[in-house]
């Protein structure tokens, strides 16, 4: 009785043939010594065939699926160009977001497409590894195209010429550059559990959608028409980082406090990093979308709760400290705006003081802090600018061991105290912004002694030079242009010849 | 275990004292005082005494805040890595018991910054 040969098999049976029928068991070697990376965690893994691929994707569909989407982009970033898309934006001061996003977040795709690489690598069960090597090839696109997008803007404003260099060497860029650094260098279960789970999956509406409905909201076409090309990608790597969470908590009861550690530790590098896309939405956004505290209310305190609450089953806990990142929300893009307005003249992008209307909408939207803490430092800086003594900070800050961010940021309990932790290890100390990064470099102190920390740096001796100007030449600034103040900018003079323009037309 | 790592795993920290040219890392905070977004982070001889720290080092520091000039510098308190400090004026740095990376926070009575704002 000889059954039907189909004459093609179906997708389910392609897929499954691509990630199971391709693998075996390897007998010359053994399977620990071709897989060396992923079982040194301590994670333990009794059946690999537990895991549920979330892509379902198969090569040939990934690359007709891309490749379409990729048609549509770039057909928009080449009208973009040809209609002078950033004449149509809200001002000038926007493209200092877009600044930011190309040194501090497009980089970061790069790194993503390098660990899923080599974690793609690193895995013994097929599932998980073609699930990774197909997100490497999704972060790859992502940089590329981010690239393509935002380089329309280089053509007429400062500060976009020197992206990669930038973010490996300047000293606010090691904030996410540290970041990445830190998950890479992690064995694979951390680093899907980092970059998989807590950034793309918990934390990536806080990163993505501000970013990219800012772009909507301020008229920039381009860098919208990028997040919907990169949405489709992202709605699988979220699954991903679901799936890997689940695959390890279902697998053995003593992966889960690891799994707990971890979350906890991504929570909180998460959060800190995220203090940069808070100043983003409430001062560099020219059309505002919603506060940080908006923002942070729906998508971590919503539906982050909904999530931890279904985890629960598996012993799983919300991230430590959770409840202060939540305080934090208050206070966290004021301080991080402070941090840059103090030192702007060694920053590749310009910050300034919000005008009125701008400081009443944070007035209205933090009505508890914002008048108390913060508009009377901004109207003081305002009146010290105008008359002609713009403030900068002339003395190099202290950063945190961990986060690497100037020690800027308070406690939440006593908004006018920054907040100081310390801990020793081998007669050295270490000095962290909060217990969240202490318990970080407690955990694994081996590993922070080791950060680069740009301003000790640059006091030994290894970043150009010993004075100011040395230092931002190293980082390839274009001095009084790429830095300093957004008023007497040469980015402010250009737009407001387009604007004078305008309006005589 | 100092690292979970595949082996072993045994590197010197990057920011020893012998790198630093001879200097220390000294931590700096003028408490009440959030002009200044972050304590600040200076190389210092050892040897260096207090007294330029505070009649030198700090007006190149904290000099543009207006409340700078009016500080009673003998009425400020110290605290020196968590404890209570009195500083000796004459003795130096490393005799007053600063370290590579000490933390220095200093309060000044009376004065709250910005519009009463501690900034
Ligand atoms: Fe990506
Ligand atoms: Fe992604
Ligand atoms: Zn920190």
């Amino acid at each position: 009785m000889a059954a039907k040969r189909k004459k093609k098999l179906g997708l389910k049976q392609r897929y499954s043939m691509l990630t199971r029928g391709l693998d075996w068991e390897t007998s010359y070697q053994k399977m620990d010594d071709v897989f060396p990376y992923d079982n040194y965690e301590g994670i333990y893994i009794h059946d690999w065939e537990g895991w549920e691929d979330p892509f379902r994707l198969t090569m040939d569909a990934y690359w007709k699926f891309q490749s379409e989407k990729e048609k549509k982009l770039y057909a928009v970033i080449d009208s973009f160009a040809q209609n002078n898309g950033h004449l149509g934006i809200t001002d000038a001061r926007y493209v200092n977001a877009i600044k930011l996003f190309l040194t501090g977040v497009s980089p970061l795709e790069y790194q993503a497409a390098r660990g899923f690489t080599h974690v793609g690598r690193q895995f013994r069960g097929v599932g998980p590894r073609v699930a990774c090597q197909m997100q490497a090839l999704d972060e790859l696109r992502h940089v590329q195209t981010q690239v393509h997008s935002m380089s329309h803007y280089n053509k007429y404003f400062d500060g976009l010429h020197s992206a990669p260099h930038m973010h490996d060497n300047v000293w606010y860029l090691s904030v996410p550059k540290s970041f990445f650094d830190d998950a890479r260098t992690a064995g694979p279960f951390e680093f899907l559990t980092s970059i998989s789970f807590a950034f793309e999956y918990v934390l990536t509406n806080l990163l993505f959608v501000p970013f990219m409905s800012g772009a909507a909201f301020n008229g920039d076409m381009a860098t919208v028409t990028f997040g919907f090309s990169a949405q489709s990608d992202e709605a699988r790597h979220m699954t991903l980082g679901l799936e890997v969470i689940k695959f390890m908590l279902e697998q053995d009861e003593r992966n889960v406090p690891i799994v707990q550690r971890w979350m906890d530790k991504w929570f909180w590098r998460g959060t800190r990093m995220l203090s940069l896309v808070a100043m983003m939405m409430d001062y560099m956004l020219p059309k505002r979308v919603m506060s940080w505290r908006e923002a942070w209310d729906i998508y971590f305190t919503e539906a982050g709760g909904a999530l931890f609450k279904d985890l629960e089953r598996y012993g799983i806990k919300p991230p430590k400290y959770a409840d202060i990142a939540t305080k934090e929300a208050e206070h966290i893009s004021h301080q991080a705006w402070h941090i840059f307005y103090n030192y702007t003249h060694a920053a590749a992008f310009h910050t300034w003081v919000p005008d009125k209307e701008e400081l009443d909408w944070l007035s209205e939207k933090y009505p508890d802090t914002f008048d108390k803490y913060y508009r009377p430092r901004l109207e003081y800086l305002d009146k010290e600018e105008k008359a002609g003594r713009r403030f900068y900070n002339d003395t190099l800050p202290m950063l945190c061991q961990v986060c690497q961010i100037p020690m800027g940021f308070t406690d939440m309990d006593d908004p006018t105290t920054i907040s100081f932790k310390v801990s020793e290890y081998k007669d050295d100390k270490y000095h962290t912004c909060s217990n969240g990064c202490k318990d970080i470099f407690d955990h694994e102190p081996m590993k922070y002694v080791q950060a680069w920390l740009p301003v000790h740096q640059i006091y030994q001796g290894n970043c150009g030079g010993s004075e100011m100007e040395d230092v931002l030449k190293w980082y390839k600034m274009n001095l009084g242009a790429d830095n300093l103040d957004y008023n007497g900018s040469p980015d402010q003079k250009l737009w407001d010849e387009w604007q004078a323009h305008r309006t005589k037309v | 275990m100092a690292v979970i790592s595949i082996g072993e795993y045994e590197f010197e920290p990057l920011d020893k004292e012998e790198n630093f040219h001879g200097n220390r890392l000294t931590y700096i905070n003028w408490e009440n005082h959030l002009l200044f977004c972050s304590p600040v982070c200076l190389p210092l001889p050892a040897d260096m005494p207090f007294a330029a720290l505070v009649g030198e080092v700090l007006g190149g520091v904290y000099a543009k805040h207006p409340d700078f000039e009016k500080i009673k510098w003998d009425e400020v308190t110290w605290r020196l890595d968590g404890k209570d400090f009195s500083p000796d004026m004459e003795k130096s740095l490393g005799e007053n018991g600063l370290t590579h990376k000490s933390l220095l926070r200093f309060w000044t009575q009376g004065l709250h910054g910005i519009a009463g704002s501690n900034s």
